[in-house]
């Protein structure tokens, strides 16, 4: 008798999201799927507002990542501004949004990893939930969650200082930046007590790297082979091939390596990605244009980073980046767990680039903004920590946004989530007659490297139940099981 | 003209006579909170955040002379009370979305929450559907935030300043209304001033929004009234 299993809502992640899998007569799992049911609207209800509230208006889609949507956006505008798109910004201006957005990635890939994904990997996927999880790290591993806590305070910090606000600031305007960063700021992050200080970040960023290399050859199989699938991937890269989180070129490259896209100006998106809508989530299926709907999917994200660009413009992260390309002979690495380390190479680097920009002195001065002629259509482009963030706006003659278009990093790996959750449903719950905590948790896991942010909103981490339910053909409950955050 | 002796709080002092007692309480250094009223323009008490109990009664000390003798509780319990209802119901009433909003921070209708720590109205929001008038070249009108404190159209009393802005429709319908004829040369300093005009975040100008750094907004550091409080000065 065919079964349905219900996970929801999916933990651990940003957002609200279910899981539905279905498996056969012989407990073989035929469909699975990752659903968002949260619907937003924010496309819709931006429009009729003044342009200069996008970027802090459109940020409130997410507590975590707010930056990025607010910097996207700002980048957006200063196309209408006549700002250039990208590198038209006064020094200023533009080192210090990017002082914000690698304080930002930093503290997002900090929270992910030892928040939200580590309990899987020191307590075990099937380990006992109620250990597994930050307060578990904060019992078991009382270093590293202070690591954690500290780290993440040191990126708000940075946002704070650059942004006015630790979430949801005001830092960047069509044009700029509205503040310099005071001597006092600079001093605080270069040279702060310990463990406050940019070189600790370091420190203790190339420590949590050598933590999950001593994981991965501790755990080969579960790192290299659970939910691994080959795949196309895209990303923001710099002109010359770096990688480059807050501007750039759009690349793109297919499972052997090859270049599927390649130097693309974002402004022009649209004629090489488009998006497919599904009946059953609220979330868009983008693809690329040239490949078409079935197999024009991609992957975006820190993997997805990894195996575009050619070389990381930071000298830890870039030896790390060596290592990492080694393990796969420099072919892209498909390998879903891996998402993690490349995310640990990104911290790194996210730090490297926090305290070169903490000594250049057009932070501390120089004009903030500039304008020039203006137009009425504008798309701002970044890497957010979690992937491609894409914002793209039209205003009218008055100043009011008459159209807006999102497509958030999340979006971006809607595939590529549902194959990593029919893998791991596949590699966990095939011929299996009881369905277990630990192998809900499995498919939780598979989502989880892809650290989604299903809604881009908060929710009170540890306090979300967990309900699975096993349905007959005819939608009978055989079996319910429930776990309490 | 020979002063006159008023008491405030408990505390006698001398005062000019005919001067508002919301100007003498100022000059002494009692905050008593307002909105509808702004320096310089014809006080109209309409929106009644700065009830007063003058002799025993509620009155608004904005539009009420001293006179000798007067006997004036600035910040009872119940006045208080009073104030932080008014600012719910304006909360309640309108579309109030500090978080996005260029004045957030130099907003009067915030500070007042904040003064009265205000979580959450009392009473159910009703959400009204109101729209953004945005012809203006140099300012745009958000009547979603407006709080009908007629302190844009009253401006108009003022000689150099002709009508740019009246009232239209009645009852829940009233809404201020720009004057398009007279308003499409403004300059970014009558864009500024009437910018400045509004307590609130309805009348903001084009193309020039969230430009001074949280931290150093008017409101950031120090709480609306403390100016006053802080001064110190007795009669």
């Amino acid at each position: 008798m065919s079964k349905k299993i219900t996970i929801e809502p999916v933990t651990r992640v940003e957002g609200h999201g279910k899981v539905t899998i279905h498996l056969d007569d012989n407990n073989q799992v035929a469909q699975s799927r990752l659903h968002i049911v949260e619907f937003r609207g924010f496309e819709r209800f931006v429009q009729g507002r003044p342009y200069w509230e996008a970027p802090v208006l459109v940020q409130r889609l997410c507590g975590i990542c707010p930056v990025s949507h607010h910097l996207a956006a700002a980048k957006a505008l200063d196309v209408i501004v006549g700002a250039g798109t990208g590198d038209g910004l006064t020094p200023t201006g533009e080192k210090m949004r990017r002082l914000m957005h690698y304080g930002q990635m930093f503290q997002s890939h900090v929270l992910h990893f030892f928040h939200l994904a580590s309990p899987d990997l020191l307590f075990g996927i099937d380990g006992d939930p109620a250990l597994r999880n930050v307060i578990g790290i904060a019992i078991k591993h009382k270093e590293l969650a202070v690591q954690a806590v500290m780290m993440r305070k040191f990126g708000q910090e940075i946002i704070k200082a650059t942004a006015g606000k630790k979430v949801h600031g005001t830092g960047a305007i069509p044009g700029g930046i509205n503040k310099h960063l005071t001597q006092a700021e600079k001093d605080h992050f270069l040279n702060g007590d310990d463990p406050m200080n940019i070189d600790k970040m370091i420190d203790w960023s190339l420590g949590a790297l050598e933590f999950f290399k001593g994981y991965h050859a501790q755990n080969k199989d579960l790192i290299d082979n659970f939910a691994s699938f080959p795949s196309s991937h895209v990303s923001l890269v710099r002109k010359d091939g770096a990688m480059d989180l807050y501007h750039g070129v759009l690349r793109g490259v297919d499972a052997n390596g090859k270049k599927i896209l390649d130097d693309v100006d974002y402004q022009n998106y649209l004629e090489y990605i488009d998006e497919e809508v599904k009946s059953w989530s609220y979330m868009k299926f983008p693809y690329l244009r040239s490949i078409g709907k079935k197999d024009g999917w991609y992957r975006v994200g820190p993997l997805a980073r990894m195996n575009t660009c050619d070389f990381i413009p930071s000298p830890l992260a870039q030896k790390e980046f060596e290592i990492f390309k080694a393990y796969t002979n420099g072919k892209p690495n498909g390998m879903s767990m891996h998402q993690h380390w490349a995310r640990l190479i990104e911290i790194l680097h996210s730090a490297e680039m926090m305290k070169e920009l903490l000594n250049d002195p057009d932070l501390m001065n120089g004009e903030l903004t500039v304008k020039g002629t203006k137009g009425r259509e504008g798309v701002g482009l970044l890497e957010a920590p979690r992937g491609t963030l894409f914002h793209h706006y039209r205003i009218n003659d008055d100043d009011q946004i008459e159209m807006a278009n999102l497509i958030v990093s999340t979006t971006n790996n809607n595939t590529p989530m549902n194959t990593a959750v029919n893998l791991a449903a596949k590699q966990f719950m095939n011929g299996q007659t009881e369905i277990t905590e630990g192998m809900m948790n499995a498919v939780e896991v598979a989502i989880r490297a892809y650290d989604p942010c299903l809604s881009c909103a908060t929710h009170a981490l540890g306090k979300m139940p967990l309900e699975a339910m096993i349905l007959d053909a005819n939608g009978k409950e055989l079996d319910r099981k429930l776990k309490n955050g | 003209m020979s002063k006159i002796l008023i008491n405030i709080n408990g505390k006698d002092y001398s005062a000019e006579p005919g001067k508002m007692v919301l100007d003498i309480a100022k000059e002494v250094g009692i905050y008593i909170p307002t909105l509808c009223h702004y320096e310089g323009i014809k006080p109209q008490g309409s929106c009644r955040i700065c009830t007063c109990k003058i002799d025993g009664r509620n009155m608004t000390v904005c539009t009420t002379p001293a006179t000798h003798r007067m006997v004036i509780e600035t910040n009872t319990e119940e006045l208080e009370k009073i104030r932080a209802t008014i600012v719910e119901l304006l909360f309640a009433e309108g579309n109030h979305f500090c978080p996005a909003c260029e004045r957030s921070g130099n907003c009067e209708l915030q500070a007042l929450a904040y003064r009265y720590k205000m979580m959450v109205p009392q009473f159910p929001y009703i959400f009204p559907a109101k729209d953004i008038d945005a012809k203006n070249p140099k300012i745009m009108i958000d009547h979603n935030r407006c709080i009908l404190c007629k302190r844009c159209i009253r401006r108009k009393q003022e000689p150099e300043n002709p009508s740019w802005f009246v009232f239209k429709d009645r009852g829940n319908k009233v809404q201020i209304n720009l004057d398009h004829e007279l308003t499409a040369d403004f300059d970014d300093e009558l864009a500024q001033k009437a910018m400045d005009t509004c307590p609130v975040g309805a009348i903001i100008r084009k193309e020039k929004g969230f430009d001074v750094p949280i931290g150093s907004r008017k409101y950031d550091k120090n709480p609306i009234g403390s100016d006053i409080e802080n001064q110190g000065v007795t009669l």
